[in-house]
């Protein structure tokens, strides 16, 4: 059997959308044509006192050109270090890791994707990918970004936190206000939100999967460092936890405690 | 001419000097994906128990400057699973394998030593050494008695030779080599980690939720060829020696040092070929200074 490599990935472009927020375009062939919406790939740090590699969500894939696009928040030395990537620059890189997002489930059914904050971007590929009517809430604290992207994908409602763009409060709210109905939800942001979605999934009988990061070492399943608690005993790990970037980060709602 | 890299442990024959380090490896199954095990002298599994254990809160990893602190809590699915799913996927990967045991108590520990008697295992690491738990590991690890004790009774119960894992976290680490030597351990491997702890100065609290954590990465690796090489003056049993390997070079230092073998772990997160990059810079060093057997290396310094 082929063995899996660490991919050489090659910037093409980097984009400022916001204060500390990157779009970064970068050439990774075999990446690009394995990746599937949802799934992320673990950046690794040209600086070698940087360890870990840093997992982030693949915000779209173009596989026609062999690229991806990861849109991310500058959080700390490692993704400041990413921001200032020039075309032409290199970079390690593995994945596509993880499982994505359930594209079947939402095949002939009303979905609506949640996204909020840095979970936004991974929504866009979701989008895409996904045939017939989308709707899309976006939950952003002040500042606006890939809305114009999201807004030719699906049908975007937009939730702010100061009330400066779209319902002023969080996702649900947007969802509320605009009376939206749906038969599935696909989310990512934060797990407060993720908690409310889940809870609102529940009280009105929707599927929901959602997609969640942790801090993580090694990003394929080895170290055991991001787990979430699962409801039933996970079938790898024998105990009441999954591996997030293995058997995630996409979970079904009611099988993580969150 | 190529050189000779076969060593061996405690009567056990290794096609070379190069493990992977317990807790950064899992049982194998995830980095088969990107090489072949079978290349490794042996594959060290992570810590297995009795029973399933489900480790500490999340976060359980920070990164710091040229290393890691991590405090998983030796979450592990038990040696039932282990020894129906791990062992037969390790042996037919054509690896070695050498199971890490750990326990709460001294009863855990025999319990999976006798379980693996009758299991295709090559060797067994005792980790007495663990900071990330609160009963037992390090318990037994830090003091010379303890550490007897616990070699003892394992040794009653093992068929396999019987590996113990140090721990840096004590004022003399010949003490507790010499003791567990004295109570018949076959080998010896160090370091653990080193406990250490990282704070958030936004959030005013630890980054992990265990608070401390145990530290690794190339920060450790001078403190590694110090002690291997303390130890490797004060017992006579051999030595596996880890601690940040990242390169050959770093390798070959501990096995001047006194180690017989290395075991890289970290490294592996940052690069998950590093264990056979570091068996081919070992080559590149011996077939550059003309040594014909990694074996003449041991001990040099």
């Amino acid at each position: 059997m082929q063995k899996k490599k660490m991919q050489r990935a090659v910037v093409i472009e980097q984009t400022k959308l916001g204060e500390g927020i990157f779009s970064l375009w970068l050439s990774a062939p075999e990446t690009a044509a394995a990746a599937c919406a949802g799934q992320f790939v673990s950046l690794y740090c040209n600086n070698e006192t940087r360890l870990l590699p840093r997992p982030i969500s693949i915000c779209e894939i173009d596989r026609a050109k062999g690229a991806i696009r990861l849109v991310y928040r500058v959080a700390g030395a490692g993704t400041s270090e990413f921001s200032g990537l020039l075309p032409g620059d290199t970079l390690d890189l593995m994945g596509p890791l993880g499982n994505g997002f359930p594209l079947k489930e939402a095949e002939g059914r009303r979905v609506l994707l949640i996204g909020g904050g840095i979970g936004i971007p991974p929504m866009l590929e979701t989008a895409r990918e996904i045939s017939g009517d989308v709707m899309i809430t976006a939950g952003y604290r002040d500042a606006l970004f890939l809305t114009e992207e999201l807004g030719g994908a699906g049908r975007l409602y937009i939730a702010t936190e100061d009330g400066s763009a779209g319902t002023k409060g969080t996702v649900l709210d947007a969802i509320r206000e605009n009376g939206l109905e749906a038969d599935v939800i696909f989310a990512c942001g934060p797990k407060p939100m993720l908690a409310a979605v889940k809870a609102y999934a529940v009280e009105k009988g929707i599927r929901c999967w959602i997609s969640l990061e942790e801090r993580m070492a090694c990003g394929i399943g080895a170290c055991l460092a991001c787990v979430t608690g699962t409801v039933g005993t996970d079938e790898h790990t024998g105990v009441h936890n999954s591996r997030i970037c293995r058997e995630g980060p996409v979970f079904a709602a009611e099988e993580v405690q969150i | 001419m190529k050189p000779d890299l076969q060593v061996e442990i405690a009567g056990v024959t290794l096609k070379n000097p190069v493990m992977t380090a317990s807790g950064t490896f899992g049982s194998g199954m995830e980095y088969g994906d990107y090489m072949d095990l079978s290349r490794l002298g042996a594959v060290v599994t992570k810590g297995v128990a009795n029973v399933p254990w489900p480790g500490n809160p999340v976060p359980r990893v920070a990164e710091v400057r040229s290393g890691m602190l991590n405090a998983v809590g030796l979450q592990n699915p038990g040696i039932e699973t282990f020894c129906r799913r791990d062992l037969p996927f390790l042996k037919q990967a054509g690896s070695r394998v050498i199971v890490n045991v750990c326990g709460r108590t001294v009863e855990d520990y025999c319990e999976v030593v006798e379980r693996l008697s009758e299991e295709a295992a090559d060797l067994l690491e005792i980790n007495i050494s663990c900071p990330n738990v609160k009963s037992g590991g390090i318990a037994f690890g830090q003091d010379p008695h303890a550490a007897m004790q616990i070699t003892s009774e394992i040794k009653k119960h093992a068929k396999q030779p019987v590996i113990m894992k140090l721990s840096p976290n004590v004022t003399d680490i010949t003490e507790i080599a010499k003791a567990v030597e004295a109570a018949g351990a076959d080998a010896v491997s160090l370091i653990n980690t080193i406990t250490g702890m990282k704070i958030d100065i936004y959030r005013k609290t630890f980054v992990l939720a265990n608070g401390t954590g145990g530290l690794s990465g190339p920060a450790i690796h001078p403190v590694a060829v110090r002690m291997v090489w303390q130890c490797a003056h004060a017992v006579s049993i051999p030595i596996i020696g880890m601690g940040g390997v990242t390169t050959g070079e770093d390798a070959v230092e501990l096995m001047l040092a006194g180690a017989s073998a290395v075991a890289v772990g970290t490294a592996t997160f940052r690069n998950p070929t590093a264990a056979l990059d570091v068996l081919e810079g070992i080559e590149h060093y011996l077939t550059e200074q003309k040594i014909e057997s990694v074996r003449e290396i041991t001990g040099l310094v």
